[in-house]
């Protein structure tokens, strides 16, 4: 496998294509340049009404001085807005060549045969295509990009945005709530499970492109549903912006599940807030994987409002050269009987710089609840770093909370008795890795995981010796 | 075919500034069981890490070939392909891999690429060599060496021996900690292996072992020498007098050196 392996270092999805875009706004952030964005979009005056009150919040708001450096972040060089076509496809054909090409090159079609119910394939500000099997329409799922769902179910739309995330709730979800262009609407009625994933692809192609998508999922009482996001970018020597928000709403005995595959280039500020309601009995699971990236900061957090919800997180991130992983995860018990999981599996290589930042919150009403949190950090050399923070805010005696953090390194005897049995020093390192991620990649679908193992490879091509 | 020859000629061994092996010789050919006996730390473990080549152990006068090809130039994986294995004391636990990926990868890694084990011939050897050595098949999806008891660990290197198939096998201490019933298993794992093409050295402190694999010869290790060697009846002396003797005969006196190593 290593004879065909790429270039040490070369980032995979890092080519980029003609721009083909048919509208963009000028670079910077002003009150004209959301005004164009909600005009574009036809929109109602309440979310124009909505963007400009957030856009004073985000002004107003000092950046945040935690976490990772944000210093090389210009907001004046962003470009906001990029419409790459005219009109969203509902088949392939309908897609310019050069997107399309695009995505094949990414393998989406194909795993839309395969195995997905539905697509979304956002490129820059818009999405491009989207498609949800016939089936799941007719048991009444809804899953558009938010601006179709803004047109066409607005009410549904209005009674839930931003209800989860408040656009005060933080420097870039003030800036997303502004500026916010394309993602996933999803609503699962009472009872309705959705039998295999929802899929949605984002892709950056421009320099200094702001990738600012809205997500919105609500899973009615009982209902179910596994959607799964993916993201690349090409390599730019400038910075380029994905600041996401995602909002989830879990109802009575309802399931979300929730996977990311991160895989921005090293040039992308990842900055994302992303946040779930859940209410009696229901379940809710983020599965992250952050891999690539300049710097992320992002915390899935999950609210446990009703008694005895169920909150899992399962992170990985991976911080080499020049990357900057500050992920973790917040669990808030805010009823009786709730309970969490916490795994980060991290690890840094070539001088990267992971650290897990988490968050477990016990309220007053928590009685009986309980969080177990796990987090295990892999070094693979000297000049990298690792760092564990974890919070705990506990307002409740009867509750249990349970805490443990591994740091380790790839041992020498590990990797000689790997290597005593034919195995070389890549094969051995990468052998021990994916043995350490397992935790996560075993919660992926097979063809996620077949995915993922090879990204971690190719991560792994010429980080050793 | 004809076994592989592994010489070891004049070999010195040092670990941090501190010389273990002070020129051992001792040549293995294919069809051939030896048995290196001795007391504890006159340097048994460190021949049979320094030919597979752990990092830790550096030498610094003689050399190693297998079939004339020098060993020491070879990384430890090198030496894995080029048909040397290592039966490990403490082999080590890799979480999240299962004993089966491993197997396979090691497997494969002897092959050429694009000319991997097909699946069905590796499951079915696999369950093969698993009921032989009165492993349970669960083993196999099992995360490697994690968690097993200790008997287990010591199968599961012999399973790895069975799958492998080197030319040359190097057991080190594989039969410490294992009660007879474990040790009777493991023996009969170690004598399917028996052929014109394979070579084996076991290291061990009893005789026991050899009660259940016959070794063609026998040595003796004191102070980072072979000082002794001869067939299977002299591994029987040592376990009816003990090591007085030979050091009478050849005028060997306890060294601090090595009353320190064995405290």
């Amino acid at each position: 496998m290593a004879k065909n392996a790429p270039e040490i270092e070369e980032y995979q999805y890092g080519f980029h294509d003609r721009d083909v875009s048919v509208f963009r706004t000028e670079r910077g952030l002003t009150q004209k340049v959301v005004e164009e964005i909600s005009r574009m979009k036809n929109e109602p005056q309440w979310m124009l009404d909505y963007r400009l009150k957030s856009l004073k919040h985000f002004y107003d708001r000092p950046m945040p001085q935690w976490g990772g450096d944000l210093t090389g972040l210009d907001f004046d060089e962003i470009v906001y807005y990029v419409k790459p076509s005219e009109k969203q496809g509902k088949t392939w054909d309908e897609v310019p060549d050069e997107i399309k090409q695009t995505f094949d090159k990414l393998g989406i079609p194909e795993a839309e045969q395969k195995y997905l119910a539905g697509v979304s394939a956002q490129y820059e500000s818009e999405v491009v295509y989207h498609s949800l099997k016939e089936d799941l329409q007719e048991m009444g799922i809804i899953f558009l990009d938010t601006d179709t769902a803004l047109q066409e179910h607005e009410e549904l739309v209005k009674e839930y945005f931003g209800t989860v995330i408040p656009y005060s709730d933080n420097k870039f979800s003030a800036l997303n709530s502004a500026v916010w262009s394309g993602g996933s609407f999803i609503y699962v009625p009472k009872g309705v499970k959705a039998t295999s994933p929802l899929q949605a692809y984002f892709r950056i192609n421009s320099e200094n492109m702001g990738q600012f998508e809205r997500t919105l999922i609500i899973v009615d009482e009982g209902a179910s549903v596994h959607y799964v996001e993916g993201c690349t970018a090409p390599v730019y020597t400038t910075n380029s912006l994905h600041s996401a928000v995602v909002e989830i709403v879990v109802k009575k005995d309802g399931y979300c599940r929730y996977t990311t595959i991160q895989n921005w280039a090293n040039n992308v500020y990842n900055l994302v807030t992303k946040r779930a309601v859940v209410d009696a009995n229901g379940t809710m699971e983020w599965i992250d994987g952050n891999i690539g990236s300049k710097l992320t900061m992002k915390y899935p957090a999950i609210h446990l409002r009703g008694e005895g919800a169920r909150g899992n997180t399962i992170s990985i991130a991976i911080a080499g050269r020049g990357q900057v992983q500050d992920a973790g995860a917040k669990m808030y018990h805010l009823a009786p009987n709730t309970s969490s999981s916490i795994v980060s599996k991290s690890f840094s290589k070539q001088g990267g710089k992971v650290s897990y930042r988490g968050l477990v919150h016990f309220g007053r009403k928590a009685d009986g609840s309980r969080s177990n949190i796990e987090c295990d950090t892999l070094i693979l050399d000297n000049e990298s770093t690792s760092d564990t923070i974890p919070y705990n805010e506990i307002y409740n005696d009867n509750i249990s909370l349970e805490h443990e953090a591994k740091v380790s390194k790839v041992s020498e005897e590990q990797l000689f008795y790997l290597m005593s049995r034919g195995l070389s020093e890549q094969e051995a390192t990468e052998m021990i890795v994916m043995g350490f991620i397992e935790p996560f990649t075993k919660e992926l679908p097979m063809e996620y995981a077949v995915e993922m193992n090879r990204l971690i490879k190719f991560e792994m091509e010429g980080s050793i010796g | 075919m004809a076994g592989s020859v592994l010489e070891i000629k004049n070999l010195h061994v040092s670990i941090e500034d501190k010389e273990i092996l002070k020129g051992v010789n001792l040549t293995i050919k294919g069809g051939e069981f030896h048995a290196v006996m001795g007391p504890n730390g006159t340097g048994k473990s460190t021949l049979a890490s320094a030919i597979m080549g752990h990092p830790k152990y550096e030498v610094t006068e003689g050399s190693i070939t297998l079939d004339g090809e020098d060993v020491l130039e070879m990384e430890v994986d090198e030496r894995a392909r080029a048909g040397l294995f290592l039966a490990m004391q403490y082999p080590s636990e890799i979480s999240g891999v299962t004993t089966s990926d491993f197997l396979r990868s090691a497997i494969n890694a002897r092959r050429e690429e694009g000319d991997g084990i097909p699946l069905m011939k590796f499951i079915k050897e696999l369950d093969n060599d698993l009921d032989l050595l009165e492993i349970d098949q669960n083993m196999a999806t099992r995360y490697l060496n994690e968690g097993f008891s200790g008997g287990e660990k010591k199968r599961n290197e012999i399973l790895q021996l069975l799958q492998i198939k080197p030319n040359i096998a190097i057991l080190d201490e594989i039969d410490s900690g294992l009660d007879i019933d474990a040790l009777k298993i493991v023996s009969k794992g170690i004598n399917k292996m028996r052929s014109e093409s394979f070579g084996c050295l076991m290291i061990t402190h009893y005789q026991r072992l050899l009660n259940y694999i016959t070794p063609d010869y026998v040595h003796v290790m004191m102070q980072g020498r072979v000082v002794k060697s001869g067939g299977p009846e002299l591994a029987k002396r040592l376990e009816d007098e003990g090591y007085e003797w030979i050091k009478a005969e050849l005028g060997i006196e306890d060294t601090e050196e090595s009353v320190e190593q064995n405290a």
